[in-house]
């Protein structure tokens, strides 16, 4: 739009944007005042700062074996959904095959079938299977739900590709495996970062399967979960503060190098 | 020119052959996505609606849909989608307005607003909502000290605090497709008519608003489904007195060990949620077909 006047009614919807923007951004804003108050209960604004929730965290046993686990799952889920549906990906955006839509509409359905539903539907399982408490159960289930945003993400990435490069190398004696690891792997790096971002966060903060499947065995949602519906206390808000630092972190990283390979050649 | 297309017919069953070799080895690639999915989504689901229809009969689909308590639940759950859906609407269109057409710094900063949330743990979110909405919570401390009220207004463990923090949750699903609806539109459809001295209410609701509403549509969908599951912010934010499909489904299963039951309310969530994204895929298709 070339013609920009302020007129009123940009005013008003600056005005009413603003605020939803407020809206959004409060409850991830609230927490950090939170983390470092001194006041044993919830408290606004906070008396004094203080770093023992930090402390609490850091020497309680459990929320550290919590995050352990956590940490665990996701990396095992992030690096079994890459193998699987990296392979899925080139299968369904490249095949003519038929049978090919179905897979590909197979694929998407973790994705829309409730996670109550799968979840119940897996504990049944796992529970004839005597898995319930096994962490790689829950990484099992957590490939699931990370698998169609790893073949959304890396098919998208694919559609982009000129297969031409491919053949290129094809043509100068390259074997299939060499061309796709050499050429084609490399020039979607990006796609194959975020999809391992993606993945990896849908399993870390995946709280309801491990409800189910978790048993005895905490995970770090789950055991916020509990402490949640507990005992209220700023600990929390001190584990929210670092959940969101560790996020940011691995966006920015993740950025980093997924611009990196555009860069390369 | 005879030889080289008898070169050719030659060459034909090759290239078929080579193209058949290319697929097989193109769907093979699937087949370990494929047995994973099989193994643990398809067949669990599966099963356990096929719980649902033990004995042979739909008895359990009756105690679902005919008994008053649970009918009760299905329309909670509707009535709180709906709320949730209509107003991520109100406050996701004017929002995704902004975002389309204001200047590319503020585009920037805002998608990094709405996208934020969208990356934070749910857990974080809905404890910052009980922190925000408790009876000593920072709103009803605001409120109290600014004399706007005399007592802590009942925010948190009820319908209005679970619709809170779903509209939350849900309106970065809603502000993306309404966004892209509006950047795909014609700007010089809206020049024209200012142009010819339309108001710019009119132009809005004559040109903007229905040249808008796939994006719309896809929007409301996809909220009011995401809804209708909706598990951790009921069960926290509602304390336990706002039972949402979901939560009756985890009770079944974890507090009265009632499979068939539990199987068969799975089946009514997931048969309303496949339904309704089928119904709006159908919707749909005449409607693209006009799009530029």
């Amino acid at each position: 739009m070339p013609r920009r006047r302020p007129r009123p009614g940009r005013i008003v919807l600056g005005a009413v944007s603003a605020l939803i923007f407020a809206f959004l951004i409060l409850p991830l804003v609230v927490v950090f005042p939170l983390s470092v108050s001194s006041a044993p209960y919830l408290q606004f604004p906070p008396p004094g700062l203080s770093w023992r929730w930090y402390e609490n965290y850091f020497g309680d046993p459990v929320w550290i074996a919590a995050t352990l686990r956590s940490l665990k799952i996701a990396t095992a889920a992030m690096l079994l959904s890459l193998l699987v549906g990296t392979p899925l990906a080139f299968s369904v955006v490249r095949g003519r095959y038929p049978g090919r839509a179905l897979l590909d509409r197979l694929a998407a359905a973790p994705m829309i079938v409730p996670a109550i539903v799968f979840s119940v539907a897996v504990y049944g399982l796992f529970a004839k299977l005597k898995l319930i408490g096994a962490w790689y159960g829950i990484a099992l289930a957590h490939t699931v739900l990370a698998l169609p945003f790893v073949v959304i993400v890396i098919g998208a990435g694919l559609r982009g590709f000129d297969e031409a490069l491919e053949a290129a190398a094809l043509g100068l004696g390259a074997s299939r495996w060499q061309a796709v690891r050499r050429v084609t792997l490399p020039q979607i790096r990006p796609s194959l970062v975020s999809a391992a971002l993606l993945a990896f966060v849908t399993s870390f903060d995946e709280l309801v399967v491990a409800m189910f499947l978790a048993g005895s065995e905490m995970t770090l949602p789950k055991k916020m979960f509990d402490n949640i519906r507990m005992e209220i206390d700023p600990t929390i808000a001190a584990v929210s503060v670092l959940q969101i630092a560790l996020i940011v972190l691995a966006v920015l990283v993740a950025q980093r190098f997924g611009r990196g390979a555009l860069e390369v050649k | 020119m005879r030889a080289s297309s008898a070169a050719a017919l030659t060459l034909l069953p090759k290239i078929a052959a080579l193209r058949a070799r290319r697929e097989r080895a193109l769907a093979a690639l699937g087949l370990p996505a494929l047995l994973l999915l099989a193994l643990l989504f398809a067949f669990p689901v599966l099963r356990l609606l096929g719980l649902s229809l033990e004995g042979g009969s739909l008895g359990w689909y009756g105690k679902a849909l005919g008994e008053g308590l649970y009918l009760e639940v299905f329309w909670i759950t509707f009535r709180i989608a709906a709320l949730v859906t209509l107003l991520a609407l109100l406050l996701g269109y004017p929002l995704a307005y902004f975002l389309a057409t204001t200047t590319r710094f503020w585009t920037t900063l805002g998608f990094i607003f709405v996208i934020l949330p969208l990356w934070t743990s749910i857990l974080v979110r809905t404890y910052a909502w009980m922190v925000l909405l408790g009876r000593n919570g920072v709103v009803n401390r605001i409120l109290l000290d600014l004399g706007l009220v005399r007592e802590p207004l009942p925010l948190l463990y009820n319908e209005l605090g679970v619709v809170i923090g779903m509209v939350h949750v849900l309106i970065p699903y809603m502000v993306l497709p309404i966004y892209s609806a509006l950047k795909r539109l014609d700007p010089s459809l809206a020049q024209a008519a200012e142009g010819l001295g339309a108001p710019a209410s009119r132009i809005f609701l004559r040109i903007v608003l229905p040249l808008t509403l796939d994006g719309v549509f896809a929007g409301a969908i996809l909220v009011f489904v995401l809804s209708l599951g909706f598990f951790i912010t009921p069960a926290l934010l509602g304390g336990g007195r706002v039972i949402m499909i979901a939560v009756l489904i985890e009770q079944q299963v974890r507090e009265t060990l009632d499979w068939s039951f539990a199987g068969a309310l799975s089946a009514v969530l997931l048969v309303a949620t496949v339904a309704i994204y089928g119904l709006a895929q159908r919707a749909r298709r005449p409607g693209a077909e006009l799009a530029p």
